[in-house]
Protein backbone atom coordinates (compact mmCIF):
# COMPACT_ATOMS: atom_id res chain seq x y z
CA UNK A 1 0.00 0.00 0.00
CA UNK A 2 2.97 2.36 0.91
CA UNK A 3 4.36 1.48 -2.43
CA UNK A 4 1.35 2.29 -4.38
CA UNK A 5 0.84 5.56 -2.60
CA UNK A 6 4.57 6.15 -3.33
CA UNK A 7 4.20 5.58 -7.02
CA UNK A 8 0.86 7.43 -6.71
CA UNK A 9 2.56 10.60 -6.01
CA UNK A 10 5.39 10.21 -8.20
CA UNK A 11 2.81 10.28 -11.07
CA UNK A 12 0.99 12.88 -9.79
CA UNK A 13 3.71 15.11 -9.22
CA UNK A 14 5.22 13.84 -12.83
CA UNK A 15 1.51 15.25 -14.37
CA UNK A 16 1.49 18.28 -12.14
CA UNK A 17 5.36 19.51 -13.92
CA UNK A 18 3.90 18.54 -17.33
CA UNK A 19 1.06 20.72 -16.73
CA UNK A 20 2.91 23.83 -15.28
CA UNK A 21 5.77 23.43 -17.61
CA UNK A 22 3.50 23.41 -20.86
CA UNK A 23 1.17 26.52 -19.46
CA UNK A 24 3.89 28.84 -17.75
CA UNK A 25 7.16 27.61 -19.70
CA UNK A 26 6.39 29.77 -22.77
CA UNK A 27 6.35 25.84 -24.65
CA UNK A 28 3.57 26.08 -27.95
CA UNK A 29 0.75 23.79 -27.18
CA UNK A 30 1.86 22.14 -30.47
CA UNK A 31 5.17 20.80 -28.89
CA UNK A 32 3.79 20.37 -25.61
CA UNK A 33 -0.05 19.66 -25.11
CA UNK A 34 -0.84 20.13 -21.43
CA UNK A 35 -2.64 16.98 -19.61
CA UNK A 36 -5.67 18.93 -18.96
CA UNK A 37 -6.13 19.55 -22.88
CA UNK A 38 -5.40 15.95 -23.55
CA UNK A 39 -8.03 14.81 -21.06
CA UNK A 40 -10.16 17.49 -22.58
CA UNK A 41 -9.91 15.87 -26.29
CA UNK A 42 -10.52 12.19 -24.52
CA UNK A 43 -13.48 13.28 -23.00
CA UNK A 44 -14.59 14.76 -25.91
CA UNK A 45 -13.75 11.67 -28.58
CA UNK A 46 -15.27 9.27 -25.79
CA UNK A 47 -18.42 11.56 -25.85
CA UNK A 48 -19.08 11.74 -29.25
CA UNK A 49 -18.28 8.67 -29.93
CA UNK A 50 -15.39 8.63 -32.98
CA UNK A 51 -12.67 7.23 -29.95
CA UNK A 52 -15.44 4.19 -28.73
CA UNK A 53 -16.18 3.55 -32.74
CA UNK A 54 -12.11 4.58 -33.73
CA UNK A 55 -11.47 1.54 -31.24
CA UNK A 56 -13.75 -0.81 -32.03
CA UNK A 57 -12.80 -0.60 -35.63
CA UNK A 58 -8.66 -1.41 -34.71
CA UNK A 59 -9.66 -3.86 -32.36
CA UNK A 60 -11.47 -6.06 -34.70
CA UNK A 61 -8.77 -5.34 -37.56
CA UNK A 62 -6.52 -6.73 -34.65
CA UNK A 63 -7.69 -9.66 -33.50
CA UNK A 64 -8.68 -10.64 -37.08
CA UNK A 65 -5.31 -10.60 -38.03
CA UNK A 66 -3.61 -11.89 -35.01
CA UNK A 67 -6.22 -14.93 -35.25
CA UNK A 68 -5.10 -15.79 -38.65
CA UNK A 69 -1.19 -15.49 -37.87
CA UNK A 70 -1.50 -17.14 -35.36
CA UNK A 71 -3.85 -19.95 -37.33
CA UNK A 72 -1.03 -19.87 -40.23
CA UNK A 73 1.61 -19.40 -37.80
CA UNK A 74 1.42 -22.62 -35.22
CA UNK A 75 0.36 -25.32 -37.67
CA UNK A 76 3.52 -24.29 -39.76
CA UNK A 77 6.17 -24.13 -37.14
CA UNK A 78 5.10 -27.50 -36.33
CA UNK A 79 5.44 -28.63 -39.70
CA UNK A 80 9.09 -27.04 -39.99
CA UNK A 81 9.82 -28.49 -36.37
CA UNK A 82 8.90 -32.11 -38.31
CA UNK A 83 10.14 -31.87 -41.64
CA UNK A 84 13.55 -31.04 -41.45
CA UNK A 85 13.30 -29.95 -45.61
CA UNK A 86 10.91 -27.24 -44.16
CA UNK A 87 12.65 -26.40 -41.46
CA UNK A 88 15.71 -24.99 -43.73
CA UNK A 89 13.46 -23.91 -46.08
CA UNK A 90 10.24 -22.22 -44.62
CA UNK A 91 12.15 -21.94 -41.24
CA UNK A 92 14.43 -19.51 -43.13
CA UNK A 93 12.30 -17.49 -44.52
CA UNK A 94 10.34 -16.96 -41.09
CA UNK A 95 13.82 -15.93 -39.58
CA UNK A 96 14.64 -13.56 -42.20
CA UNK A 97 10.95 -11.96 -42.22
CA UNK A 98 10.98 -11.83 -38.80
CA UNK A 99 13.89 -8.99 -38.57
CA UNK A 100 11.71 -7.08 -41.02
CA UNK A 101 9.80 -4.28 -39.57
CA UNK A 102 6.11 -4.92 -41.14
CA UNK A 103 5.65 -1.23 -41.84
CA UNK A 104 7.79 -2.24 -45.09
CA UNK A 105 5.10 -4.39 -46.60
CA UNK A 106 3.62 -1.35 -46.63
CA UNK A 107 4.22 -0.34 -49.96
CA UNK A 108 3.61 -3.88 -51.22
CA UNK A 109 0.71 -4.55 -49.66
CA UNK A 110 -0.94 -1.30 -51.37
CA UNK A 111 0.00 -2.11 -54.66
CA UNK A 112 -1.30 -5.89 -54.18
CA UNK A 113 -4.38 -5.17 -52.46
CA UNK A 114 -5.36 -1.55 -52.93
CA UNK A 115 -6.53 0.65 -50.21
CA UNK A 116 -8.84 -1.69 -48.59
CA UNK A 117 -9.19 -4.07 -45.42
CA UNK A 118 -6.86 -6.97 -47.11
CA UNK A 119 -4.26 -4.83 -47.16
CA UNK A 120 -4.59 -4.09 -43.65
CA UNK A 121 -4.74 -7.73 -42.70
CA UNK A 122 -1.76 -8.54 -44.65
CA UNK A 123 0.33 -6.20 -42.56
CA UNK A 124 -0.79 -7.22 -39.90
CA UNK A 125 -0.52 -11.24 -40.46
CA UNK A 126 3.24 -10.53 -41.30
CA UNK A 127 3.89 -8.58 -38.57
CA UNK A 128 2.48 -11.86 -36.53
CA UNK A 129 3.04 -14.79 -38.26
CA UNK A 130 7.28 -15.27 -38.24
CA UNK A 131 7.63 -15.23 -34.53
CA UNK A 132 4.96 -17.51 -33.80
CA UNK A 133 6.42 -19.77 -36.30
CA UNK A 134 10.11 -19.40 -34.70
CA UNK A 135 8.68 -19.74 -31.59
CA UNK A 136 6.01 -22.78 -32.25
CA UNK A 137 9.57 -24.46 -33.97
CA UNK A 138 11.84 -24.03 -30.60
CA UNK A 139 9.28 -24.92 -28.71
CA UNK A 140 8.89 -27.98 -30.47
CA UNK A 141 13.13 -29.14 -30.82
CA UNK A 142 13.71 -27.96 -27.43
CA UNK A 143 11.49 -30.97 -26.34
CA UNK A 144 13.34 -33.29 -23.75
CA UNK A 145 13.11 -36.72 -26.17
CA UNK A 146 12.29 -38.35 -23.03
CA UNK A 147 8.51 -37.14 -22.85
CA UNK A 148 8.35 -39.02 -26.43
CA UNK A 149 9.78 -42.36 -25.31
CA UNK A 150 7.85 -42.56 -22.20
CA UNK A 151 4.70 -41.65 -24.42
CA UNK A 152 5.27 -43.97 -26.96
CA UNK A 153 5.67 -46.69 -24.20
CA UNK A 154 2.61 -46.09 -22.99
CA UNK A 155 1.19 -46.48 -26.90
CA UNK A 156 0.96 -43.05 -27.84
CA UNK A 157 1.85 -42.53 -31.44
CA UNK A 158 1.12 -40.46 -34.57
CA UNK A 159 -1.70 -37.34 -34.46
CA UNK A 160 -2.19 -38.87 -30.20
CA UNK A 161 1.43 -37.52 -29.13
CA UNK A 162 1.54 -34.38 -31.40
CA UNK A 163 -1.84 -33.45 -29.80
CA UNK A 164 -1.33 -35.14 -26.15
CA UNK A 165 2.11 -34.63 -25.90
CA UNK A 166 4.23 -32.05 -28.30
CA UNK A 167 1.77 -29.85 -27.96
CA UNK A 168 1.10 -29.21 -24.76
CA UNK A 169 4.88 -29.66 -24.08
CA UNK A 170 5.80 -26.93 -26.39
CA UNK A 171 3.13 -24.79 -24.14
CA UNK A 172 5.46 -21.87 -22.54
CA UNK A 173 7.06 -21.43 -25.93
CA UNK A 174 3.82 -21.30 -28.03
CA UNK A 175 2.23 -18.84 -24.98
CA UNK A 176 5.73 -16.76 -25.32
CA UNK A 177 5.79 -16.64 -28.89
CA UNK A 178 1.78 -15.83 -29.21
CA UNK A 179 2.55 -13.18 -27.02
CA UNK A 180 5.35 -11.72 -29.09
CA UNK A 181 2.88 -12.02 -31.86
CA UNK A 182 0.60 -9.99 -30.28
CA UNK A 183 3.17 -7.52 -29.45
CA UNK A 184 4.04 -7.23 -33.40
CA UNK A 185 0.68 -7.42 -34.32
CA UNK A 186 -0.18 -4.36 -32.49
CA UNK A 187 2.84 -2.11 -34.17
CA UNK A 188 2.20 -3.19 -37.56
CA UNK A 189 -1.92 -2.46 -37.18
CA UNK A 190 -0.53 0.94 -35.65
CA UNK A 191 1.95 1.64 -38.64
CA UNK A 192 -0.81 -0.08 -41.13
CA UNK A 193 -3.52 2.44 -40.32
CA UNK A 194 -0.70 5.85 -39.91
CA UNK A 195 0.43 5.09 -43.54
CA UNK A 196 -2.90 3.56 -45.38
CA UNK A 197 -6.10 5.90 -45.42
CA UNK A 198 -9.40 3.68 -45.88
CA UNK A 199 -12.65 4.13 -45.81
CA UNK A 200 -14.15 1.24 -44.61
CA UNK A 201 -13.27 2.18 -41.13
CA UNK A 202 -11.35 4.91 -39.22
CA UNK A 203 -9.25 3.19 -36.55
CA UNK A 204 -7.11 4.41 -33.94
CA UNK A 205 -4.16 4.85 -35.90
CA UNK A 206 -6.24 7.18 -38.55
CA UNK A 207 -7.20 9.42 -36.05
CA UNK A 208 -3.43 9.71 -35.06
CA UNK A 209 -2.62 11.09 -38.51
CA UNK A 210 -5.39 12.69 -38.86
CA UNK A 211 -4.11 14.20 -35.58
CA UNK A 212 -0.78 15.22 -37.02
CA UNK A 213 -2.04 16.34 -39.97
CA UNK A 214 -4.35 19.16 -38.09
CA UNK A 215 -1.56 20.19 -35.72
CA UNK A 216 -3.32 18.39 -32.88
CA UNK A 217 -1.07 17.10 -30.15
CA UNK A 218 -3.36 16.98 -27.65
CA UNK A 219 -5.29 14.39 -29.74
CA UNK A 220 -2.01 12.67 -31.09
CA UNK A 221 -0.54 12.42 -27.08
CA UNK A 222 -4.31 11.65 -26.01
CA UNK A 223 -3.91 8.49 -28.70
CA UNK A 224 -0.76 7.54 -27.85
CA UNK A 225 -2.18 6.80 -24.14
CA UNK A 226 -5.02 4.88 -25.64
CA UNK A 227 -2.50 2.58 -27.70
CA UNK A 228 -0.64 2.16 -24.52
CA UNK A 229 -3.65 1.33 -22.67
CA UNK A 230 -5.07 -0.88 -25.00
CA UNK A 231 -1.36 -2.93 -25.33
CA UNK A 232 -1.33 -3.37 -21.50
CA UNK A 233 -4.97 -4.96 -21.03
CA UNK A 234 -4.42 -6.99 -24.00
CA UNK A 235 -1.73 -8.38 -21.96
CA UNK A 236 -3.03 -8.75 -18.56
CA UNK A 237 -6.44 -10.01 -20.35
CA UNK A 238 -5.43 -12.44 -22.32
CA UNK A 239 -1.70 -13.64 -21.42
CA UNK A 240 -2.12 -12.90 -17.66
CA UNK A 241 -4.27 -16.19 -17.49
CA UNK A 242 -2.12 -18.25 -19.76
CA UNK A 243 1.06 -17.33 -17.32
CA UNK A 244 -0.67 -18.34 -14.28
CA UNK A 245 -1.61 -21.54 -15.45
CA UNK A 246 1.86 -21.99 -16.79
CA UNK A 247 3.62 -20.40 -13.25
CA UNK A 248 0.95 -22.78 -11.13
CA UNK A 249 1.44 -26.22 -13.02
CA UNK A 250 4.81 -25.81 -14.38
CA UNK A 251 6.31 -23.92 -11.89
CA UNK A 252 8.25 -21.77 -13.99
CA UNK A 253 8.87 -18.23 -13.35
CA UNK A 254 9.63 -16.77 -16.33
CA UNK A 255 7.81 -16.76 -19.83
CA UNK B 1 -12.84 -54.71 -20.74
CA UNK B 2 -14.04 -54.35 -17.53
CA UNK B 3 -12.85 -53.06 -14.80
CA UNK B 4 -12.52 -56.26 -13.20
CA UNK B 5 -10.37 -57.40 -15.64
CA UNK B 6 -8.41 -54.34 -15.94
CA UNK B 7 -7.45 -54.88 -12.47
CA UNK B 8 -6.30 -58.57 -12.61
CA UNK B 9 -3.19 -59.50 -12.98
CA UNK B 10 -2.22 -60.72 -16.66
CA UNK B 11 0.52 -63.31 -16.70
CA UNK B 12 3.77 -61.76 -17.06
CA UNK B 13 5.87 -62.46 -20.01
CA UNK B 14 8.79 -64.11 -20.78
CA UNK B 15 11.74 -62.55 -22.73
CA UNK B 16 14.14 -63.68 -25.19
CA UNK B 17 17.39 -62.29 -26.65
CA UNK B 18 19.29 -64.28 -29.02
CA UNK B 19 22.64 -63.16 -30.20
CA UNK B 20 21.86 -59.25 -29.85
CA UNK B 21 24.16 -56.70 -30.99
CA UNK B 22 24.34 -52.68 -30.90
CA UNK B 23 26.85 -50.38 -32.41
CA UNK B 24 26.63 -46.87 -32.47
CA UNK B 25 27.86 -44.62 -34.92
CA UNK B 26 28.94 -41.42 -33.99
CA UNK B 27 31.29 -38.62 -35.34
CA UNK B 28 34.58 -40.35 -33.57
CA UNK B 29 33.88 -43.80 -34.18
CA UNK B 30 31.96 -46.77 -33.52
CA UNK B 31 31.34 -47.94 -30.54
CA UNK B 32 30.28 -51.16 -29.81
CA UNK B 33 27.31 -51.07 -27.33
CA UNK B 34 26.43 -54.51 -27.14
CA UNK B 35 28.12 -57.85 -28.74
CA UNK B 36 26.34 -61.28 -28.66
CA UNK B 37 24.05 -61.18 -25.86
CA UNK B 38 21.73 -64.37 -25.40
CA UNK B 39 19.47 -64.45 -22.72
CA UNK B 40 16.02 -65.79 -21.42
CA UNK B 41 14.14 -64.64 -18.55
CA UNK B 42 11.30 -66.22 -17.21
CA UNK B 43 7.99 -64.98 -16.80
CA UNK B 44 7.60 -62.82 -13.20
CA UNK B 45 11.27 -63.08 -12.93
CA UNK B 46 13.20 -59.93 -11.53
CA UNK B 47 16.60 -59.27 -13.17
CA UNK B 48 19.07 -57.07 -12.41
CA UNK B 49 21.66 -55.25 -14.66
CA UNK B 50 24.53 -54.52 -13.56
CA UNK B 51 27.87 -52.61 -14.36
CA UNK B 52 29.66 -49.84 -14.93
CA UNK B 53 28.80 -46.71 -17.08
CA UNK B 54 28.75 -47.79 -20.83
CA UNK B 55 28.47 -51.57 -20.67
CA UNK B 56 24.70 -51.21 -22.78
CA UNK B 57 22.93 -52.47 -20.14
CA UNK B 58 20.75 -49.40 -20.42
CA UNK B 59 20.57 -50.01 -24.23
CA UNK B 60 19.56 -53.60 -23.60
CA UNK B 61 17.01 -52.41 -21.44
CA UNK B 62 15.73 -50.00 -24.40
CA UNK B 63 15.87 -52.91 -26.79
CA UNK B 64 13.23 -54.68 -25.36
CA UNK B 65 11.06 -51.80 -24.82
CA UNK B 66 11.52 -50.85 -28.61
CA UNK B 67 13.20 -47.40 -28.04
CA UNK B 68 16.31 -48.59 -29.53
CA UNK B 69 15.74 -49.60 -33.28
CA UNK B 70 18.93 -50.91 -35.50
CA UNK B 71 20.26 -54.07 -33.36
CA UNK B 72 21.17 -57.48 -34.77
CA UNK B 73 19.92 -60.45 -33.34
CA UNK B 74 16.79 -61.36 -32.12
CA UNK B 75 14.54 -60.09 -29.50
CA UNK B 76 11.25 -61.92 -28.46
CA UNK B 77 8.50 -61.36 -26.22
CA UNK B 78 6.26 -64.43 -25.34
CA UNK B 79 7.59 -65.70 -28.89
CA UNK B 80 6.22 -62.54 -30.66
CA UNK B 81 9.11 -60.34 -32.03
CA UNK B 82 9.75 -56.63 -30.70
CA UNK B 83 8.82 -54.32 -33.28
CA UNK B 84 7.19 -51.01 -31.48
CA UNK B 85 7.30 -49.67 -27.97
CA UNK B 86 3.85 -50.78 -26.37
CA UNK B 87 1.34 -50.86 -23.11
CA UNK B 88 2.72 -54.26 -22.63
CA UNK B 89 5.93 -53.17 -21.73
CA UNK B 90 6.23 -49.83 -19.53
CA UNK B 91 9.32 -47.63 -18.92
CA UNK B 92 10.43 -46.07 -15.82
CA UNK B 93 13.31 -44.16 -16.39
CA UNK B 94 16.19 -42.53 -14.51
CA UNK B 95 14.64 -39.00 -14.46
CA UNK B 96 11.38 -39.28 -13.65
CA UNK B 97 9.72 -38.19 -17.41
CA UNK B 98 6.24 -37.18 -15.92
CA UNK B 99 4.83 -34.50 -17.80
CA UNK B 100 4.44 -31.25 -16.30
CA UNK B 101 1.47 -29.76 -18.31
CA UNK B 102 -0.82 -32.60 -16.46
CA UNK B 103 -1.38 -33.43 -12.66
CA UNK B 104 -0.94 -36.05 -10.76
CA UNK B 105 -3.71 -38.36 -11.66
CA UNK B 106 -3.40 -36.99 -15.52
CA UNK B 107 -0.53 -38.62 -15.71
CA UNK B 108 -1.17 -41.58 -14.55
CA UNK B 109 -4.51 -41.63 -16.37
CA UNK B 110 -2.01 -40.95 -19.83
CA UNK B 111 -1.62 -44.43 -20.56
CA UNK B 112 -5.07 -45.54 -19.53
CA UNK B 113 -6.90 -43.00 -21.99
CA UNK B 114 -4.81 -44.93 -24.61
CA UNK B 115 -7.09 -48.21 -23.74
CA UNK B 116 -10.45 -47.71 -25.55
CA UNK B 117 -12.63 -50.33 -23.91
CA UNK B 118 -12.14 -48.24 -20.01
CA UNK B 119 -14.97 -46.00 -19.64
CA UNK B 120 -13.63 -42.83 -17.94
CA UNK B 121 -14.79 -43.70 -14.68
CA UNK B 122 -13.26 -46.86 -14.39
CA UNK B 123 -9.98 -45.00 -15.90
CA UNK B 124 -10.49 -42.91 -12.80
CA UNK B 125 -10.67 -46.37 -10.46
CA UNK B 126 -7.65 -47.89 -11.85
CA UNK B 127 -5.92 -44.56 -11.49
CA UNK B 128 -6.67 -44.42 -7.90
CA UNK B 129 -6.11 -47.99 -7.17
CA UNK B 130 -2.56 -47.35 -8.12
CA UNK B 131 -1.65 -44.50 -6.58
CA UNK B 132 -3.27 -46.18 -3.12
CA UNK B 133 -0.58 -48.61 -4.28
CA UNK B 134 2.56 -46.56 -4.40
CA UNK B 135 1.47 -44.26 -1.48
CA UNK B 136 0.28 -41.20 -2.77
CA UNK B 137 -3.48 -41.01 -1.77
CA UNK B 138 -4.61 -37.96 -1.57
CA UNK B 139 -2.27 -36.24 -3.92
CA UNK B 140 -3.99 -36.64 -7.28
CA UNK B 141 -4.41 -32.84 -8.14
CA UNK B 142 -1.33 -32.16 -6.98
CA UNK B 143 1.31 -30.56 -9.44
CA UNK B 144 4.40 -32.40 -10.34
CA UNK B 145 6.96 -29.79 -9.47
CA UNK B 146 5.23 -29.49 -5.89
CA UNK B 147 6.16 -33.52 -5.36
CA UNK B 148 9.81 -34.64 -3.94
CA UNK B 149 11.88 -36.43 -5.81
CA UNK B 150 10.94 -39.59 -4.34
CA UNK B 151 7.48 -38.71 -4.52
CA UNK B 152 8.07 -38.07 -8.36
CA UNK B 153 9.39 -41.84 -9.08
CA UNK B 154 6.02 -42.87 -7.12
CA UNK B 155 4.25 -41.48 -9.40
CA UNK B 156 5.97 -42.60 -12.18
CA UNK B 157 5.81 -46.00 -11.29
CA UNK B 158 1.93 -46.14 -11.10
CA UNK B 159 2.38 -44.69 -13.93
CA UNK B 160 3.71 -47.17 -15.61
CA UNK B 161 2.09 -49.82 -13.78
CA UNK B 162 -1.52 -48.50 -14.66
CA UNK B 163 -1.42 -49.70 -18.29
CA UNK B 164 -1.36 -53.26 -16.37
CA UNK B 165 1.94 -54.02 -18.51
CA UNK B 166 3.49 -57.69 -18.37
CA UNK B 167 6.51 -56.46 -18.26
CA UNK B 168 7.93 -53.43 -16.32
CA UNK B 169 11.38 -51.76 -17.31
CA UNK B 170 13.16 -49.81 -14.88
CA UNK B 171 16.63 -47.87 -15.88
CA UNK B 172 18.06 -46.58 -12.78
CA UNK B 173 14.76 -45.59 -11.50
CA UNK B 174 16.38 -44.91 -8.14
CA UNK B 175 20.03 -43.56 -8.82
CA UNK B 176 18.92 -39.72 -8.51
CA UNK B 177 17.11 -40.29 -5.29
CA UNK B 178 18.30 -39.67 -1.49
CA UNK B 179 19.28 -43.42 0.58
CA UNK B 180 17.17 -42.87 2.86
CA UNK B 181 14.02 -42.35 0.40
CA UNK B 182 15.60 -45.35 -1.65
CA UNK B 183 15.40 -47.63 0.77
CA UNK B 184 11.75 -47.17 1.30
CA UNK B 185 11.40 -47.40 -2.39
CA UNK B 186 12.65 -51.06 -1.98
CA UNK B 187 10.75 -52.34 0.29
CA UNK B 188 7.38 -50.45 -1.57
CA UNK B 189 8.85 -51.96 -4.91
CA UNK B 190 8.76 -55.64 -3.25
CA UNK B 191 5.47 -55.48 -2.35
CA UNK B 192 4.01 -54.28 -5.39
CA UNK B 193 6.25 -57.23 -7.66
CA UNK B 194 4.42 -59.53 -5.12
CA UNK B 195 1.04 -57.73 -5.68
CA UNK B 196 1.22 -57.57 -8.95
CA UNK B 197 3.87 -59.96 -10.66
CA UNK B 198 5.74 -58.42 -13.37
CA UNK B 199 8.78 -59.51 -15.13
CA UNK B 200 10.86 -56.67 -14.37
CA UNK B 201 14.09 -55.61 -15.82
CA UNK B 202 15.90 -53.35 -13.65
CA UNK B 203 18.75 -51.60 -14.61
CA UNK B 204 21.20 -49.72 -11.94
CA UNK B 205 25.02 -49.56 -10.63
CA UNK B 206 24.25 -49.66 -7.18
CA UNK B 207 25.35 -53.74 -6.43
CA UNK B 208 23.48 -53.65 -3.62
CA UNK B 209 20.31 -52.49 -4.86
CA UNK B 210 20.41 -55.00 -7.28
CA UNK B 211 20.93 -57.75 -5.03
CA UNK B 212 18.04 -56.52 -2.75
CA UNK B 213 16.02 -56.69 -5.60
CA UNK B 214 16.42 -59.18 -7.82
CA UNK B 215 16.04 -62.97 -8.48
CA UNK B 216 19.05 -62.91 -10.78
CA UNK B 217 21.84 -60.50 -11.30
CA UNK B 218 23.71 -60.43 -14.54
CA UNK B 219 26.93 -58.22 -14.16
CA UNK B 220 27.65 -56.42 -17.47
CA UNK B 221 31.44 -55.63 -18.60
CA UNK B 222 31.79 -52.76 -21.17
CA UNK B 223 33.28 -52.37 -24.59
CA UNK B 224 31.93 -54.19 -25.89
CA UNK B 225 29.14 -54.87 -23.36
CA UNK B 226 28.62 -58.56 -22.53
CA UNK B 227 26.79 -60.28 -19.64
CA UNK B 228 30.12 -61.25 -17.87
CA UNK B 229 28.98 -63.43 -15.33
CA UNK B 230 25.36 -64.37 -13.22
CA UNK B 231 24.31 -64.83 -10.31
CA UNK B 232 21.05 -65.95 -8.34
CA UNK B 233 19.85 -64.34 -5.41
CA UNK B 234 17.96 -66.73 -3.26
CA UNK B 235 17.50 -64.95 -0.27
CA UNK B 236 13.72 -65.13 1.41
CA UNK B 237 11.55 -62.10 0.68
CA UNK B 238 10.75 -59.27 1.33
CA UNK B 239 14.36 -58.30 1.59
CA UNK B 240 16.09 -55.60 4.18
CA UNK B 241 18.41 -53.62 2.88
CA UNK B 242 20.86 -53.92 4.98
CA UNK B 243 20.79 -57.90 5.73
CA UNK B 244 24.05 -59.32 6.43
CA UNK B 245 23.76 -62.08 3.70
CA UNK B 246 22.61 -59.91 1.45
CA UNK B 247 25.77 -58.07 1.83
CA UNK B 248 28.03 -60.38 1.64
CA UNK B 249 26.83 -61.51 -1.92
CA UNK B 250 26.71 -57.98 -2.99
CA UNK B 251 30.99 -57.65 -1.49
CA UNK B 252 31.47 -60.92 -4.12
CA UNK B 253 29.27 -59.16 -7.26
CA UNK B 254 31.39 -55.87 -6.15
CA UNK B 255 34.84 -57.78 -6.45
CA UNK B 256 34.15 -59.37 -9.33
CA UNK B 257 33.31 -55.85 -10.75
CA UNK B 258 36.60 -54.36 -9.61
CA UNK B 259 37.98 -57.06 -11.71
CA UNK B 260 36.28 -56.05 -15.04
CA UNK B 261 37.64 -52.16 -14.38
CA UNK B 262 40.73 -52.95 -13.27
CA UNK B 263 43.42 -51.70 -16.05
CA UNK B 264 45.46 -54.48 -17.63
CA UNK B 265 49.14 -53.35 -18.02
CA UNK B 266 48.69 -51.88 -21.35
CA UNK B 267 46.64 -49.36 -20.21
CA UNK B 268 43.61 -50.59 -21.36
CA UNK B 269 40.38 -52.71 -19.30
CA UNK B 270 41.37 -56.13 -19.32
CA UNK B 271 40.12 -58.57 -21.75
CA UNK B 272 36.92 -60.12 -20.96
CA UNK B 273 36.09 -63.62 -21.58
CA UNK B 274 32.59 -64.72 -22.00
CA UNK B 275 30.67 -66.11 -20.20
Amino acid sequence: MKQFLAALAFFAVLLGAWEYAANHCGISAVLLPPPSDVWKYLLGAAKDGTLGEATLVTMKRLFIGYLVGIGIGIPTGMLTARFKFLHNTVGTIALGLQTLPSVCWVPLALLWFGQTETAMLFIVVMGTVWAVILATDHGIRQIPPLYREAAATMGSKGLHLWFRVLAPASLPHIVSGTKQGWAFAWRSLMAAEIYITILSGMGIGHLLHYGRELHAMDQVVGLMLVIIVIGFLADKIIFSPWERFLHRRWGLNNS
Amino acid sequence: MSLASELAVPPPSKIRLVGVSKKFTTKRGTVHALDDINLEIGEGEFVCFVGPSGCGKSTLLRIVAALERNFTGMAEVNGKMITEPGRDRTVMFQEHALFPWLDVIGNVLFGLKLKPDLSNKDRVEVARYYLHLVGLDGFERANIHELSGGMKQRVALARALAPNPRVLLMDEPFAALDAMTREQLYGDLQKIHAARKKTILFVTHNVREAVCLGDRVLLFSPRPGRIRKEFKVTLPRPREFNDVAMASLAAEITGELKTILAPSKDGTTSTIRPL
